[in-house]
């Protein structure tokens, strides 16, 4: 029943602090919206998922820090501690002395060997714990070195190890405009290999939750720790307990795999995206009240943006390609139970077409710089030649058609 | 965390370095509150006990005992070497990182390079090495100089030359001084070039840096201190160019100084987000990996704001906007070009202290409509976000530019080179000496040629129209 995090890089370190955090914040919520024995079901089934009991009482998360340079886990683990509300493991750390320079190629080909046998027998350690893994699931970053580069690696090793657990990518798609220069090349290397190897992809772009920090939350000065919190706060609403399709009363044991096995009927389609509702600032919440029907409208509105409304939902076989029924298609879980101060939540986690231009343009610009030769040779310096490339243009070319002929 | 190494080489060299270290301690004074020898410290400094064995022995961890710094001090004459050994920074260097001559390379690159490059060669080796023992993560070498003299340009390189073949993985980022079209050294557009080619085939990065950009720099901040309007008052401790109070007089006194100041300045911005934490960090590997898009084309043309805070308390939140906008301005880069007006292959823009990612992204959106990309890099900006704001400032820009406005100072060098070069000027004093023959003159001004040529290459596609290359075609 548990699910492993693994953290990699600094952007991975720093969205798996806040992601903690939320969770536990919410697991200590008292505004649960439902009654005391609900809470305390919630509470053992989400703390069965993402921590360990420990003698002194403060859970610890099952989670793994990897970096190849050392100040951001420090800074992590420091933060986690100071809260009191929980903590990372004493030995769940990995890190080196120095980056990997925002080079894929590093990441994949210099450190990934060099590091293999250590981070797998950290992985070894904390599965033991288990009597029940149910999957992996790594954050990390498309644009850098290590996130990126090693995270690959890493996927690609935890598939042969493991080949029957669930792994899934929780990836941040960076901003356009640049944060790092390389970050299309990044990006491609990083889609192509964990295509082959991950069983989904789950897609967090930062222009679209900048556009939700900025608009729906109305933050001035948006900091990285504010972008950090929404995707944290994204995932955590998937990913808290809900009820299980038999048995209303009990809480999903396996939601990773009940996750897959509705979300990528095919193993051509992996990328998921995740919308949220309602967004907003805390203290517009105590003035708001919501409704399900409202939420549930806008959310189908959000999944189709242009189409026009129609009646039936989320049930209309419009929405779905042909080789699907809706009813297999849709599956909707529920709980009762509040999250993260919010009384009515809506969470929709699609495999669609939407990330279909997003793709597209990483690729045009991509491209476009290989086609001029532009720092190609930063990457063959550590092993990853002109033909990688290519192959991982061909793989995502291919991706980009099939979701085109949905 | 990785350490880096500073190797300074001639008078330039070393008076740029004095006010480089200087001004990292200063630094870590202002941050390091407890005393505690923590990982920020470590990349220039060590940590050393000198109560033990005579040498010290190096303290990895717990309180300050004895910093060191992380450099060699190599000049062929002993005047500025000794000035620093007996100034206020004495404390931080010892003698086992000095190489020092008494003669003098007599401005001549030829001297620097030939004569004293194997006459030392086996000390440097061996001193280097004894500084790369004492890190457990050596990255980078900074190497300061100056190109139109003879020890800093002759010796300089050639220690590039022994860096490269020693420590093949470590980074090498150069700092070099170029002279100015009035330099009273006659000979140094031939020191110039030479060295020039060196950079060209074995730096990593290169800083170029201008007298007269620094000097007009200076000016300015002197006007504005000088200037008295209200609201102008300049906090001293937040001038880039001052160690210590009195700043009229300071300024006027010792004009090198503040200049050199400004380049110390330059190194330590360029290595906070590898010391200190932040959001985005950015390390000294990332900056070859996204502003050198080929091996040949690795000189950045930099540029700092702001160069002094006003007193004035009421800073509206405009002023930060202005500091980018400032960056991208002629008056504030580090040598004579204008990058606005040219074509830019990548640019990285260092920001430290209380700026988020919003300011960051709002000021790109706004900047860069007015600047020309090149067509396969439209997006090449890297960024890097630093909690730790500069001393006296709460925030600051540094912005690294691979553009190619920087082909008119190596099209200038090359021109007076060739005026020289023609009338074979001075050439005896260079071809007396042994191993040097003209071939290695006309090598160095095609290898220079060429570089000018890579860069007209890119120029000639600027404002053209992009035709994007065609994708690969899938068949299903």
């Amino acid at each position: 029943m548990s699910i492993v995090t693994v953290q990699l890089g600094q952007c991975g370190n720093q969205i798996g602090y806040e992601v903690f955090d939320t969770i536990c914040r919410d697991l200590h919520n008292t505004q649960g919206f439902c009654c005391k024995r609900e809470n305390e079901v919630y509470q053992a089934s989400c703390k069965e998922h993402f921590f360990n009991e420990e003698k002194s009482g403060v859970p610890i998360a099952r989670a793994l820090l990897i970096d190849m340079e050392p100040k951001v886990i420090s800074q992590t683990l420091l933060k986690a501690a100071h809260s009191g509300r929980w903590k990372y493991g004493q030995h769940s750390h990995f890190c080196q002395k120095q980056g990997s320079g925002n080079n894929w190629a590093y990441g994949y080909s210099v450190h990934g060997p060099k590091h293999e046998e250590s981070i797998m027998n950290l992985i070894q350690k904390e599965v033991e714990k288990y009597d029940s893994l149910r999957g992996f699931s790594t954050i990390m970053s498309m644009a850098g070195g290590t996130g990126s580069g090693l995270g690959a690696f890493l996927t690609q090793n935890l598939r042969d190890a493991y080949p029957n657990s669930f792994i899934i990518n929780q990836i941040i798609w960076p901003y356009g405009t640049g944060e790092v220069i390389v970050q299309n090349y990044n990006s491609v290397l990083t889609l192509s290999h964990l295509y082959r190897s991950s069983d989904a992809l789950l897609v967090h772009e930062n222009d679209v939750v900048h556009k939700i920090c900025a608009k729906l939350m109305n933050i001035k000065q948006i900091s990285f720790r504010d972008v950090n919190q929404v995707i944290a706060h994204q995932l955590g609403s998937v990913f808290q307990p809900t009820y299980s399709p038999e048995d209303s009363c009990q809480y999903r044991r396996n939601p990773l795999g009940d996750l897959m096995a509705s979300l990528v009927p095919h193993p051509e389609f992996k990328m998921l995206g995740l919308r949220n509702i309602p967004q907003m600032s805390e203290n517009s919440l105590a003035y708001t009240t919501f409704a399900w029907t409202g939420l549930l409208k806008h959310l189908r509105q959000m999944l189709i943006s242009n189409a026009k409304m129609e009646e039936g939902g989320f049930k209309d076989p419009a929405l779905y390609t042909s080789w699907l029924q809706p009813s297999d298609a849709f599956s909707e879980w529920r709980t009762h139970r509040a999250f993260n101060k919010y009384e009515k939540l809506a969470a929709l986690v699609s495999n669609s077409q939407f990330l279909l231009k997003p793709l597209d343009t990483i690729i045009g610009k991509a491209w476009n710089m290989f086609a001029s030769k532009a720092y190609v040779h930063q990457y063959t310096k550590f092993g990853i030649e002109e033909e990688d490339f290519l192959d991982s243009f061909t793989v995502l070319e291919q991706v980009v058609a099939s979701y085109c002929n949905l | 965390m990785a350490q880096s190494v500073v190797v300074q080489v001639g008078q330039c060299g070393n008076q740029v370095g004095r006010c480089f270290w200087d001004l990292a301690l200063r630094e870590h004074a202002a941050v390091n509150k407890k005393g505690i020898y923590d990982d920020s410290l470590k990349n220039f400094f060590r940590n050393v006990d000198t109560r033990r064995n005579g040498d010290g022995v190096d303290v990895s961890k717990g309180k300050i005992c004895s910093l060191k710094a992380r450099a060699l001090l190599i000049d062929m004459e002993e005047g500025v070497v000794n000035e620093i050994l007996q100034g206020p920074l004495k404390d931080i260097f010892d003698s086992k990182q000095l190489i020092t001559n008494v003669s003098g390379s007599g401005n001549n690159w030829a001297v620097g390079y030939k004569v004293f490059g194997s006459q030392y060669q086996d000390q440097i080796v061996e001193k280097l090495r004894q500084t790369a023992e004492h890190c457990d993560c050596l990255q980078c070498f900074f190497i300061i100089h100056s190109m139109g003299g003879g020890t800093g340009s002759g010796l300089g390189t050639f220690i590039l030359n022994v860096l490269e073949d020693e420590f093949p993985e470590v980074y090498r980022f150069v700092t070099s001084v170029f002279p100015s079209g009035e330099d009273d050294v006659i000979t140094s557009p031939y020191n110039s070039v030479l060295a020039m080619k060196e950079l060209n085939e074995h730096a990593d990065c290169v800083l170029p840096i201008e007298n007269e950009s620094l000097f007009d720099i200076v000016s300015k901040i002197n006007q504005m201190v000088t200037s008295g309007k209200p609201g102008t008052t300049v906090k001293p401790e937040s001038l880039v160019t001052l160690n210590e109070g009195g700043i009229k007089k300071k300024l006027q006194e010792k004009p090198f100084d503040t200049m050199n100041n400004i380049v110390g300045n330059l190194l330590l911005n360029l290595t906070s987000s590898a010391r200190f934490e932040g959001s985005l960090n950015m390390d000294l590997n990332e900056i070859t990996m996204n502003l050198v898009p080929f091996p040949q084309l690795h000189y950045l043309v930099s540029s700092l704001t702001p160069l002094c805070t006003l007193a004035d308390v009421n800073i509206p939140p405009r002023r930060l906007d202005q500091m980018f906008s400032d960056a991208f301005s002629k008056d504030h880069q580090l040598i004579q070009a204008d990058p606005k007006h040219s074509l830019y292959l990548a640019c990285a823009l260092l920001v430290r202290g209380n700026v988020q990612i919003s300011d960051l992204r709002r000021n790109i959106e706004r900047l860069k409509s007015s600047l020309h990309f090149v067509s396969w890099n439209q997006e090449g900006w890297k960024t890097s976000l630093c909690s730790v704001p500069p001393v006296g400032h709460s925030h600051s820009l540094l912005a690294l530019a691979n553009n190619t406005c920087i082909k008119p100072t190596f099209i200038e060098l090359k021109k007076r080179f060739t005026r020289l070069y023609k009338k074979k000027a001075h050439l005896h004093h260079y071809l007396q000496v042994d191993g040097m023959e003209e071939s290695c003159f006309t090598e160095a001004v095609s290898s220079l040629s060429s570089l000018i040529e890579s860069y007209n290459e890119l120029d000639v596609t600027k404002g053209l129209p992009v035709h994007d290359p065609l994708r690969l075609n899938i068949v299903i």
